[in-house]
């Protein structure tokens, strides 16, 4: 019995938010939110993901003005100068492995780029467009 | 009892020479890691030493409009870094105003260690910003301001 908790607190410990994971996961998960929110979804688009990666939003910046016009070069804060690591995961495997991440890096850009949050749809297509881009 | 006011006398001595010497103190290690890693990500990890209390409590309670940018942390990362810095924080008074100030590069002491430096510095594409100390003291991102890693950028150099 006492091996039967002990297996299943391991397996909750590996299942939770925690736990590494991939880029497709990630995409996965985008997926099933745009689906709940738009029953239409009809799928990721890496053309769309391209749009949106250079669009200012009507803003003073886009994702390009830190991350620079290539996803697998390094990039440099734009405000402050200090150097970011490739966002594509195909040059910094890094990338999109790490649940907490993702939504902690979602919430700060999108609100600096855009003045709000990013739809599913949008990261999504932002995510089908990275994983298109190689070094 | 005699022996006890020497004791306390003595003590308040060292105090008072360990403070004269943080006045010239250019190394503060960074010992937390997740404030490395959280704050240390879009810019120099500061060290908690240069600023007082109440400004790092405005600064951290201010993080979703951090310097024109959303730099928000979820609520147990920010009150774990927050007790980090207050617990390093400067003594050195840093208000205008009643207000605390929220960049280092405010304070009289920071004025005062960088006035020799001329215009044409700051405006080097190399240092771009007062807040880039990188670009100037190298090994800024582990909290090492010492005069042997200084390498001022010359105009023209590569950032």
């Amino acid at each position: 019995m006492r091996y039967l908790i002990i297996l299943s607190a391991a397996l909750a410990a590996v299942s939770g938010s925690a736990r590494a994971q991939q880029p497709a996961d990630f995409q996965t998960s985008f997926a099933a939110e745009a689906k709940q929110s738009d029953p239409a979804f009809a799928g990721f688009s890496a053309t769309r993901g391209e749009q949106f990666f250079f669009s200012r939003h009507g803003g003073d910046w886009s994702c390009s003005s830190c991350h620079t016009d290539s996803p697998v070069a390094a990039g440099k804060h734009v405000v402050t100068g200090k150097p970011i690591e490739p966002l594509a995961p195909s040059a910094n495997p890094q990338r999109f492995t790490s649940p907490d991440k993702v939504e902690k890096w979602f919430k700060r850009n999108c609100n600096d780029v855009l003045k709000r949050s990013c739809t599913p749809q949008e990261k999504g297509d932002l995510l089908a467009y990275l994983l298109t881009t190689r070094k | 009892m005699k022996s006890l006011f020497l004791a306390t006398a003595i003590a308040a001595g060292l105090s008072l020479t360990s403070l004269g010497a943080l006045a010239d103190q250019k190394a503060f290690p960074l010992t937390d890691p997740a404030y490395v890693q959280e704050c240390g990500s879009c810019h120099v990890p500061y060290p908690p030493q240069l600023l007082p209390a109440p400004s790092w409590l405005a600064v951290m309670s201010g993080l979703d409009q951090h310097f024109g940018v959303d730099a928000s942390l979820d609520r147990p990362a920010q009150e774990a870094i927050l007790d980090y810095l207050v617990r390093n924080a400067g003594r050195r008074e840093a208000s205008v105003a009643g207000k605390p100030l929220l960049r280092i590069t405010e304070t009289r002491w920071f004025q005062h260690e960088h006035d020799e430096l001329s215009a044409r510095v700051w405006g080097l594409a190399a240092v771009k910003s007062p807040a880039n100390c990188g670009a100037c003291h190298t090994a800024a991102d582990k909290g090492d301001y010492a005069e042997r890693s200084l390498r001022v950028p010359r105009a023209g150099g590569t950032p």
